[in-house]
């Protein structure tokens, strides 16, 4: 019995040292923080309401005038457009390549945005939407419109940036759902085929809900990157024309190394942990399961 | 049926070919001197490719990328190596050990890979900058490192709990401890699953930007990826440099991605799978 707790003391100890200090403590600081005002006063939840109530992070006015809404409503915009389309992209490509030749080669070439930093993400991002070098510009213009830099003008710098995501992140839910065909039996196909089953109702019967536990996962990771998004924010726009495109974890960033205001920070850090925690919890579920 | 499958690859190329355009793009733009960027890259009217935007990338005279990849390789290969091992450690203990602590450490683990690197951020800038380690690697990487660990230790854990322990059972019959065990059966045997954590956290921290961000600010110190936003032109956007600045910093984790694809994927899989 001793002998045994002096090993898991040897194997876990150096590891989880490191998690406490570097990562518990801080977090707990943080939380500390959002409670605190500059000068260490506890002052409940009064930085939570100064924040909240904020132009940078709910701008009220923005829904009657337009842009900059606000980081939090930028970040929710971000997950009611970026999850649906990335999500289905992701399942049709999957669906799609399956029976392509080089089908493997595509994927390859679709998963590239998530390979590279995304620093450079962002930098690719404004130079597909340049005015002058940009393909997207030179595309619509074939139809008569416009060409302008669609990342600095207030009302599509959001957008853009977003559709810039999308380019980035296809490559993830097309490679996990690839990777969730491939394990659904082919016996089940067959049987479906053999009752005459069309291929639409083989799709929503067999494929989609045996891809569920894939879904899940992917439904998290992409929810996740869509509340810490924050190089291709910082690099292509830094959050502007005038706030136009920020988002909380670079009003986060503003707020401490910017403003020097560190309680405000936290209080956006504390958001976005809340939300990303509550965005984890199907996963700790899997855990639970796997326990037994 | 024939005909449908030629016209499915057909639309599955087409994509492709979407997808990659901005990539031949930034491309055309390294090789491409200014005056035939200005009727579009995708103008071959003329075409006269040359180096000159990447000899000017790497030799800039406030943020040179030679310099910049350097201090990351700097970075990314000590805050690689150093999680890869404690981690391994970590993952097989949680395999292999039953005790009181083991679930909420493995909850506590989930947990932390969810975690925005902004919770972490001022504490550890005030922690750092206690420690005298604000603008240098050593800070830098010992924030890696910590970070790392977590999802490493997951990603390990669950591959050892699928391999079997006849052979080290084997090992323990002949009287080997349990440290001489793991350093001679179980860390040879997960060679594969070690290949995949490198490969993703040597990509994550050599592509990391906001941990550097807060914690290197020294301009000859700067990493690769924070020199990035440094190259654009102050009045104007200068897109051969930044274009052939942009191609050397990601080469890196593509080649890393392209040699190991097999390990990388099942990285990506495995880790968010189970």
């Amino acid at each position: 019995m001793k002998a045994r707790t002096k090993y898991v003391a040897f194997f876990l100890l150096p590891a989880f040292t490191l998690i406490a200090v570097f990562v518990v403590y801080p977090v707990a600081r943080t939380v500390t923080l959002s409670f605190f005002n500059e000068s260490g006063k506890f002052v409940g939840f009064a930085n939570y309401v100064r924040v909240l109530s904020s132009r940078e992070i709910i701008n009220v006015e923005g829904f009657r005038r337009g842009f900059p809404l606000g980081a939090l409503v930028h970040n929710l915009l971000w997950i009611a457009i970026h999850l649906p389309v990335t999500l289905s992209l992701g399942l049709l490509l999957a669906v799609l390549l399956k029976n392509v030749r080089g089908g493997s080669i595509i994927k390859s070439i679709i998963f590239l945005g998530m390979v590279m930093p995304m620093i450079v993400g962002g930098v690719m991002i404004n130079f597909i939407f340049d005015r002058n070098l940009g393909i997207f510009n030179a595309f619509i213009k074939l139809f008569g419109v416009q060409p302008k830099t669609w990342t600095a003008h207030p009302d599509t710098a959001l957008l853009s940036l977003i559709s810039g995501s999308v380019w980035l992140w296809t490559g993830f839910s097309t490679v996990l759902y690839s990777a969730g065909l491939e394990t659904i039996p082919k016996d089940l196909y067959e049987a479906a085929q053999l009752d005459g089953a069309s291929p639409f109702k083989i799709f929503t019967k067999i494929t989609v809900p045996m891809l569920r536990p894939i879904t899940i996962v992917v439904i998290t990771m992409t929810l996740l990157w869509e509340l810490k998004v924050f190089d291709i924010v910082y690099v292509a726009t830094m959050g502007g024309p005038g706030g136009a495109s920020n988002v909380l974890a670079l009003q986060m960033y503003l707020y401490a190394f910017r403003a020097m205001d560190f309680n405000r920070s936290a209080v956006v850090a504390v958001l976005m942990t809340v939300s990303t925690l509550l965005v984890s919890l199907p996963l700790l579920r899997t855990l639970k399961e796997d326990q037994t | 049926m024939k005909t449908k499958t030629l016209l499915v690859s057909l639309v599955g190329w087409l994509l492709a070919l979407i997808w990659i355009l901005p990539f031949v793009g930034v491309f055309m733009t390294a090789i491409r001197p200014l005056d035939e960027l200005l009727k579009g890259w995708w103008n071959f009217s003329t075409f006269r490719p040359t180096l000159n935007n990447f000899v000017g990338a790497w030799n800039h005279p406030t943020a040179s990328l030679s310099k910049g990849m350097l201090n990351s390789l700097m970075v990314a290969v000590p805050a690689t190596f150093l999680p890869l091992f404690l981690a391994t450690m970590a993952g097989y203990g949680l395999s292999r050990y039953r005790f009181k602590l083991r679930t909420p450490l493995l909850a506590l683990i989930v947990v932390a890979l969810a975690l925005p690197q902004q919770t972490i951020a001022v504490p550890i800038f005030q922690m750092m900058n206690a420690l005298n380690l604000v603008d240098t690697y050593l800070g830098l990487i010992i924030v890696h490192t910590a970070w790392g660990i977590p999802w490493i230790t997951f990603f390990m854990r669950n591959f050892f709990t699928t391999i079997p322990k006849s052979m080290e059972e084997a090992a323990r019959i002949d009287g080997a401890s349990d440290i001489t065990i793991f350093f001679k059966v179980a860390f040879p045997l997960a060679m594969p699953a070690v290949g995949s954590a490198f490969a993703l956290q040597f990509t994550w921290v050599w592509s990391d930007f906001f941990l550097a961000l807060i914690l290197v600010y020294s301009p000859n110190k700067l990493l690769a990826t924070q020199r990035i936003p440094l190259m654009r032109g102050v009045y104007h956007v200068d897109w051969g440099l930044l274009s052939s600045a942009a191609i050397m910093v990601m080469v890196v984790p593509i080649s890393v991605y392209l040699l190991l694809q097999r390990y990388y994927i099942k990285g990506m899989i495995g880790w968010s799978l189970k």
